[in-house]
């Protein structure tokens, strides 16, 4: 049992982390609230007052709002589709026995190493340039018209390049989760003369299920804000304009801060229901 | 059991997963490849892939860049200095978590991860408002700062899991010889946790090392790390490939290298200990 003395110690050792996240999370925030009830333009005048729901409502009625929704649903899903899919299908892969394993371990997880700008700058000239990118000269070398990625595909492109960075997070973790099913079960199966496609159905998929709720959760709360990412490619032209990204505009482009921050606070209350559900998973486990 | 595996299956394999792994690594690769390069070779029509003249000339071109080491010192001051101010803050808040539980302990860990899925984008004005009136803006201290809180969160997180792990059984017998918790903390438990600091150090450089969101709003010419000195490649310079490429490959190659030791760690660091 901890001395009482140890107890108010330890108290002590708690209380700047706490204080500092709490001021961190509780003035920046308690701000932008403030702010999004306000007429708020540093530059055209300063503080112009108390304007009560105005800017929530003008947030959300805007022509830019929707399409920010949608662009925002189609990254996040678009990534979230590919980066499951095929970290199941690679962390599969990486679990035979095989030559070289961790190498092509390192290879594979790479990606998610490389800083955010220097990927997307990376993506944007020396693949997906109409000119002189990789992917035109692959276009020319089948007789295709090269595309114009960033403004053509412009979200699929994003994706690519999204998915490309987060691909080796999802395999990393369901690779993990793989490692620790027990292979007595799968051979037991196996003996049993069960098929791959109802091993995989009925033992592998089920066993990876928390694992992939996990990559889920905590990639979607990345993913929502990615930024670099489209300030380095598009600068949120061609329909790349994610909530995130409109925030940042209204906020420091535009400098309407009122407005800016209505949508910060819709931001905050997206991010806080999809963190609920993570808190829950990573809570279970801290009772375990 | 072990299962017999046949060398045909096993080639099959391995043939695949190098396939899949050289295509998920070649736009790295092409990166460095290109740094190579002539600016001419660079965007050769059709692309030449190995057989070119090898050149350093991009490397000494970016580093005469008269700013490129003041970046790379940048990146350097602000990652190491966010990863180790966190460590001081974070190192007793875990050690107190994980040996002297109180009934609210959980709720604290997770709110102290509450805070960390807030969207930076929320509270990017406050922010900025603050650092210009304590004339923050483009200081290394005031990102230092700002990197600092976001990855307290993890720092804490991934201590309070490694130190979990030490058996409190040992901490009781140090304890009973009378050894104070000053003597405690420095003789018993920093030498088996040191595994777990180094770990939660090196994920955590690589993260302030790499982060693009603070990094590029809050900083202008004096206090920019590689992050922002790559996005000025955006344009016109991108164009000259070689030379982004030489770029890049300097801003990432520290990091896959210590990215490559931490691969154990990544699962335990972003998973907040829930897969291990």
């Amino acid at each position: 049992m901890a001395t009482q003395h140890a107890r108010s110690a330890a108290r002590l050792m708690l209380a700047p982390a706490v204080i500092l996240l709490l001021g961190w999370m509780l003035v920046p925030l308690t701000m932008t609230l403030v702010f999004s009830f306000k007429q708020y333009l540093p530059l055209r005048g300063g503080d112009l007052g108390w304007v009560g729901f105005e800017n929530y409502v003008r947030f959300v009625t805007s022509s830019a709002f929707w399409p920010s929704i949608w662009a925002t649903l189609i990254i996040v899903g678009g990534v979230l589709v590919i980066t499951i899919a095929f970290g199941i299908a690679l962390a599969l892969l990486l679990d035979q026995p095989m030559w070289g394993q961790g190498i092509v371990r390192i290879l594979v997880i790479a990606p998610f190493f490389v800083m955010p700008t220097v990927s997307a700058l990376v993506w944007k000239n020396m693949f997906m340039d109409p000119v002189n990118g990789l992917f035109a000269h692959l276009w020319q070398f089948f007789g295709a018209e090269p595309i114009q990625w960033l403004s053509q595909a412009s979200l699929p492109s994003i994706v690519l390049i999204v998915s490309w960075q987060w691909l080796p997070f999802a395999t990393l973790i369901l690779l993990t989760a793989i490692q620790s099913l027990d292979s007595e079960q799968i051979e037991a199966a196996e003996m049993d003369g069960a098929p791959w496609r109802s091993r995989f159905i009925h033992i592998i998929l089920p066993h990876l299920s928390r694992a992939i709720t996990i990559v889920l959760l905590i990639q979607t709360i990345f993913l929502l804000g990615i930024f670099a990412e489209i300030f380095v490619t598009t600068q949120g032209s061609f329909g790349t304009r994610t909530l995130t990204y409109l925030i940042y505009q209204r906020v420091l482009e535009s400098q309407n801060v009122g407005l800016g921050s209505a949508g910060g606070i819709y931001a905050v209350i997206l991010a806080n229901i999809i963190a609920i559900f993570l808190m829950r998973i990573v809570g279970k486990n801290l009772d375990a | 059991m072990a299962r017999a595996v046949t060398t045909q299956r096993k080639a099959l394999n391995t043939l695949a997963a190098w396939t899949v792994g050289l295509l998920i690594f070649f736009p790295i690769l092409w990166t460095i490849l290109t740094s190579f390069k002539t600016e001419a070779a660079a965007i050769a029509d059709p692309p030449v892939f190995l057989f070119f003249d090898w050149t350093t000339e991009n490397y000494s071109a970016v580093m005469q860049r008269s700013d490129y080491a003041q970046f790379l010192w940048n990146s350097i001051v602000i990652a190491g200095g966010s990863t180790v101010l966190g460590l001081i803050v974070a190192i007793p808040a875990a050690w107190s978590m994980a040996f002297v539980p109180s009934k609210r302990t959980k709720d604290i860990l997770l709110w102290m991860l509450s805070t960390k899925m807030l969207p930076a984008v929320g509270v990017l004005y406050p922010i900025y408002l603050l650092f210009i009136r304590l004339g923050l803006l483009d200081t290394k201290i005031g990102l230092t700062l700002v990197l600092m809180l976001i990855n307290l969160p993890i720092i804490v997180w991934m201590l309070y899991t490694y130190f979990r792990e030490i058996p409190g059984e040992i901490l009781e017998a140090a304890r009973m010889d009378g050894a104070s918790l000053r003597d405690e903390i420095l003789y018993v438990l920093t030498p088996m946790a040191v595994p777990g600091i180094a770990s939660t150090l090196l994920l955590n450089f690589i993260l302030a090392w790499n982060e693009a969101f603070w990094t590029l709003n809050l900083t202008a010419a004096k206090a920019a790390p590689l992050t922002a000195f790559i996005a000025s490649y955006s344009s016109p310079e991108g164009l000259f490939y070689a030379k982004l490429s030489a770029a890049s490959t300097m801003a990432i190659a520290p990091i896959l290298i210590m990215g490559w030791f931490s691969q154990k760690q990544l699962v335990r660091g972003l998973t907040f200990g829930a897969v291990k």
